[in-house]
């Protein structure tokens, strides 16, 4: 399995470079994400003095999903005195989003399963934005079907062909397909285990989980290695169960955490009253449509370019300063209250004050991503097998198949199209590939990304008009075994002094669902330490 | 003379390069004989589709035929290379010309198809049964039989093997099949005069056959520089009318038909209208609902780039504006500049009340402002997700927010006949919006049984009177058009979501069944 991936991708790589150079000219683009420059300076520390000092009751640091959940949190809670402030030039962190001539794309995430009962955060949100409709806490609610994701939502590509949904089907025996339906079976067990509290084994957000050993020691295997002792070898099965873990935590199956392994298939209980269970809400720019309309809200609120350089804990309140690099001056925040809702990483560089044991839970382990947008003039030729649909994965590829920014729109005619291309660098050692991603031009990745794709579709290269390449050089945490209940994470359960930890990185796994969960269970401590009466959207 | 005199008379020259001749035509022979019953089956399945039946049952007939030919061959007598020559050439013109026949006669619709294609494919089989038992008899003096057999035999499967995989690699899909037959027919030839060199000197008649011969693939080489515009014709014949013009556009092919005094509009070969009914689609589409509104003064047509609805939208003078919104600016353009064409929509595309829009129907909805008193929706069948997206209901919503107050909206909604749960989905996808509906019928020749949906947010009252002239309807059998008998009466269905769209599935389903 693993090696067949290898040599997919070794296969790839100098036809990538033959087919790029020799073929059709690389079409053009841009380069974007992650700055290394910045990283470096970050830990060089050469700043600097503070010129202007401010104050404010509560400071945000980071406006990924968590930040801006705890803003949202926040405002909706009726308090204002807050600020954001994002060291990007733009909002929304994993869930970023461009747009050109011919539609919004995401630049990272792009959907949301339907949310679980628990996270009832989100539905809150999702109410607020008026795409859950109706008690948004119902069992099954209603979505507005503009972002429920049209049909036909996926195909994978195997043997020449396209086929229906991600379950690979060519070649199945009456074997494989028997432990397929096992394993189907095995996960509905699982979606359905509840220990003797009520908890369920599997929730999600994890921290609602329970605590019942006889599930969280499936935290100390790799779920490859659950997998086998279970007794499953089909490869298909192993193929679609390792492609669930590089697509939602960046990590190959063989060094993902069985529990997050298992997660995946067994937390999600959403439902919906018009709308299949595996529905999942998405739009032309992915995620970024949550992003766009938090931002709309929170205006003045986020201040984006403002890179904090320095973390202070002192007894009248939290400092933080702030490099602002257009004026290349520092300023100093004094708050009351600090969410820190930026990667944990940066952290220990920004604060000798630090616990060891702290610093240590706060430490990279970070997947890095390549996200490549394609603008097409016209969509790809259709293939044999079933149509083009919202999300189309390739069987056996080092990326993850692509998905469709224009499949939400009511579009009749063929026209123009951005495909979204994602891969993940699982299966190599995160600072090796981060290292490769950041370093290679964007020439190189170009040419793989056509290479992988040009295996299903042998018109791409005459249809490219635009190939953006985007970088994410820490992109997901990495959900290995002992990361989720090892130990070491549940002190980011408690705040730093005044600083309280709300990334997804403080779950061990960068989901939406928990990022928003941390960010807006931040916000209501912070609310409450300061004496805000509000009532709370965590049940 | 006996056969075995001349056959041996010929060999004495140089017996082991004639054998070794004999045996590669044996090869060609059986290449050939293959090839045309492969055209064959595959013609049928092309033509009339279920390809298992019709490949099951070309191959059964022609190796029946095969049989009769090789029972047959027991008659043959005299000069048997001559008669293998014969056999050579009537195989070639036969074969050869086979595919191309059968399809202008399918196109042709001359005399009934089915039995042409059995009668083709018996004719070629018996000849070519008549090959293999005739060749073993001209050389079994030279070679002793067991070898014959074994070596004959080898060669025909070889053959057969050769075409067997060429036929699907390259032949069909590179040649196609009229082509690939004539291909085959000069084979057939090709051997023929091979022969008569081979047995130049033992043979009577060889001048006449070998004129013969030239004639032969003189003939194919002339259908194979022809085929090209052959299948044109045949295409041609297919729409039974004269095209009177074809297009290519951005988004579909447009054909117009024309015979005597019908003229029919096809679009990716699916029939629009044929001139001599459509006034009962487009009545029934249009008057129902706007002859009952007095009041309307904006109309939007969603589709209907022909300006058909149109027409019988400008008959009311209370409209004072039109929209109308086609997706093809190829098709509006068609039906405002051809005479012909702008005759049979009383040229309403050059009305000063018109605004023509070209774009997709949602887009332009999503963007506008304005709100209209009638609309109709006239979009092709919801026959893949992508049409299907407008009979949704979220398209329904867009449309619902352009409707004025009272205003109406109606919607084609394929066949309630053919397409019973399609129809009802449709009319369950408008309720589900919240729409009050009124669905109706109306018989239209050329399409059978035709189904339209009111939809407003005020009950539907039939028209007292209809104010413009009309061919098909009257005050008097318009409730006729709103009761559905016991065949097409309601059921209930799911409305077709965006994330679902179970309409194109029931679609598919039933037109499928209703072809058959």
């Amino acid at each position: 399995m693993k090696r067949r991936a290898f040599l997919a991708a070794c296969a790839a790589a100098p036809l990538a470079g033959c087919l790029g150079n020799a073929v059709a000219p690389l079409p053009p683009g841009d380069l974007g994400g992650s700055d290394a420059g910045l990283g470096h300076r970050l830990r060089a520390g050469d700043f600097p003095a503070p010129s202007e000092t401010r104050s404010i009751p509560l400071l945000i640091v980071g406006a990924g999903i968590g930040g801006l959940s705890a803003g949202w949190k926040l405002q909706r809670a009726g308090f204002g005195d807050f600020k954001i402030l994002e060291l990007e030039q733009s909002p929304g962190g994993n869930a970023r989003y461009g747009q050109n001539a011919v539609s919004a794309y995401p630049l990272g995430a792009h959907y949301l399963p339907l949310p679980t009962r628990e996270a009832r955060a989100v539905r809150e949100l999702l109410a607020d934005l008026g795409v859950l409709q109706g008690d948004p806490q119902a069992p099954r609610p209603t979505y507005d079907e503009r972002y429920l994701c049209h049909v036909p939502q996926e195909r994978l590509y195997q043997n020449g062909v396209w086929h229906e949904g991600l379950l690979p089907r060519a070649g199945l025996g009456t074997k494989e397909r028997a432990q397929e339906q096992r394993f189907r079976a095995q996960m509905a067990e699982f979606r359905q285990a509840r220990d003797s509290a009520g908890r369920r084994a599997f929730a999600l957000p994890l921290a609602l989980s329970s605590p019942d050993p006889r599930w969280r020691r499936l935290d100390r295997i790799t779920m490859r290695d659950w997998l086998l002792a279970e007794g499953y070898d089909a490869p298909q099965l192993h193929w679609y169960v390792n492609y669930a873990c590089r697509d939602d935590y960046g990590t190959d199956y063989s060094e993902t955490s069985a529990w997050a392994g298992i997660h995946y298939y067994a937390c999600r209980d959403g439902g919906a009253a018009n709308a299949a269970e595996d529905s999942v809400l998405t739009a032309p720019e992915g995620n970024g449509w949550i992003v766009r309309a938090l931002q709309q809200r929170l205006g003045q609120r986020i201040e984006s370019g403002r890179v904090a350089c320095r973390v202070q804990q002192r007894r009248d309140g939290v400092a933080v300063d702030v490099w602002q690099p257009v004026e290349n001056r520092v300023v100093r925040w004094r708050a009351q209250q600090l969410i820190w809702a930026a990667p944990l990483f940066l952290l220990p560089r920004l604060t000798a004050d630090l616990p060891p044991p702290l610093a240590a839970a706060c430490a990279s382990d970070h997947a890095p991503w390549l996200v490549a947008n394609l603008t097409l003039h016209a969509p790809p030729g259709r293939g044999a097998g079933v149509p083009l649909a919202w999300d189309n994965v390739l069987y056996d590829s080092p990326g993850l198949g692509y998905v469709v920014a224009t499949h939400q729109n009511i579009r009749v005619g063929p026209g123009p199209t951005v495909l979204t291309y994602y891969r993940p660098f699982s299966g190599e050692a995160p600072a090796a590939a981060r290292q490769r991603l950041l370093a290679a031009r964007r020439e190189h990745w170009a040419g793989e990304v056509l290479a992988d794709l040009g295996r299903a579709h042998r018109d791409l290269g005459h249809l490219v008009q635009r190939l953006d390449v985007f970088r994410h050089g820490h992109a997901m945490i990495r959900p290995v075994p002992g990361r989720l209940w090892g130990g070491a994470r549940a002190l980011l359960e408690q705040p730093w002094g005044r600083l309280r930890f709300a990334h997804a990185d403080a779950s061990g796994m960068s989901l939406f669902e928990e990022a928003n969960y941390r960010g807006v269970r931040a916000a209501e401590q912070a609310m409450t330490a300061l004496g805000m009466p509000h009532s709370s959207s965590l049940g | 003379m006996s056969e075995a005199g001349n056959t041996a008379a010929a060999l004495k020259t140089a017996p082991d390069r004639a054998q070794f001749a004999l045996l590669v035509s044996v090869f060609i022979v059986a290449a050939c004989g293959l090839a045309y019953e492969l055209v064959a089956g595959a013609m049928a399945s092309y033509l009339l589709g279920d390809s298992v039946t019709q490949f099951s049952t070309v191959i059964g007939a022609y190796l029946f035929a095969m049989g009769i030919g090789s029972w047959l061959s027991r008659y043959l007598r005299g000069d048997l290379v001559a008669r293998f020559v014969l056999i050579e050439l009537a195989v070639g013109l036969l074969g050869g010309f086979s595919a191309a026949a059968l399809f202008l006669a399918f196109a042709a619709s001359a005399g009934p198809f089915r039995v042409l294609l059995y009668l083709a494919v018996l004719a070629v089989g018996i000849l070519v049964g008549l090959e293999i038992p005739l060749v073993m008899r001209i050389l079994r003096r030279e070679v002793e039989f067991s070898e014959l057999v074994a070596r004959v035999l080898s060669f025909d499967y070889l053959g057969a093997l050769a075409v067997s995989l060429l036929f699907p690699l390259v032949l069909a899909p590179h040649l196609g099949l009229v082509r690939t037959g004539l291909l085959f027919g000069l084979a057939n030839g090709a051997v023929a005069l091979w022969t008569l060199y081979l047995f130049r000197d033992g043979l009577a008649s060889r001048v006449a056959l070998r004129r013969f011969a030239y004639l032969v693939l003189l003939l194919l080489a002339a259908g194979m520089a022809g085929a090209g515009r052959l299948t044109t014709l045949a295409e041609g014949w297919i729409y039974a009318d004269d095209i009177i013009h074809a297009e290519d556009t951005a988004y579909q092919r447009i054909v117009v038909t024309r015979w005597r005094d019908d003229i029919r509009l096809f679009l990716n070969q699916n029939l629009q209208f044929s001139s001599r009914d459509e006034y009962r689609y487009h009545e029934a589409l249009v008057h129902p609902g706007l002859a009952g509104l007095p009041q309307a003064r904006r109309v939007l047509i969603l589709g209907g780039g022909d300006g058909m609805a149109l027409r019988e939208v400008l008959k009311y003078p209370n409209v004072a504006a039109v929209t109308l919104v086609d997706l093809d600016p190829a098709m509006t353009r068609l039906f405002s500049s051809a005479p012909l064409l702008r005759g049979l929509n009383g040229d309403a595309f050059h009305s000063p009340r018109l605004t023509l829009i070209n774009g997709d129907a949602a887009r332009w909805l999503e963007e506008t402002s304005e709100s209209f008193d009638f609309i109709v929706a006239d979009f092709p069948d919801p026959s893949n997700h992508s049409i299907g997206k407008l009979y949704s209901t979220a398209f329904y919503r867009l449309v619902d927010k352009r409707l004025a107050p009272g205003g109406r909206l109606v919607v084609q909604a394929t066949s309630p006949f053919y397409a019973r749960r399609s129809f009802w989905c449709i009319d369950a996808t408008l309720q589900a919006v919240g729409f009050q509906t009124a669905p109706y019928h109306a018989l239209v020749p050329s399409f059978g049984e035709w189904g339209y949906v009111l939809a407003s947010h005020r009950p539907y009252t039939m028209p007292t009177e209809y104010s413009v002239p009309l061919r098909f309807l009257t005050v008097e059998s318009t409730p006729q058009l709103f009761s559905f008998p016991a065949d097409m009466a309601a059921t209930v269905e799911e409305p077709n979501r965006l994330n679902d769209q179970p309409l194109v599935r029931l679609f598919e389903v039933e037109w499928r069944h209703a072809l058959r």
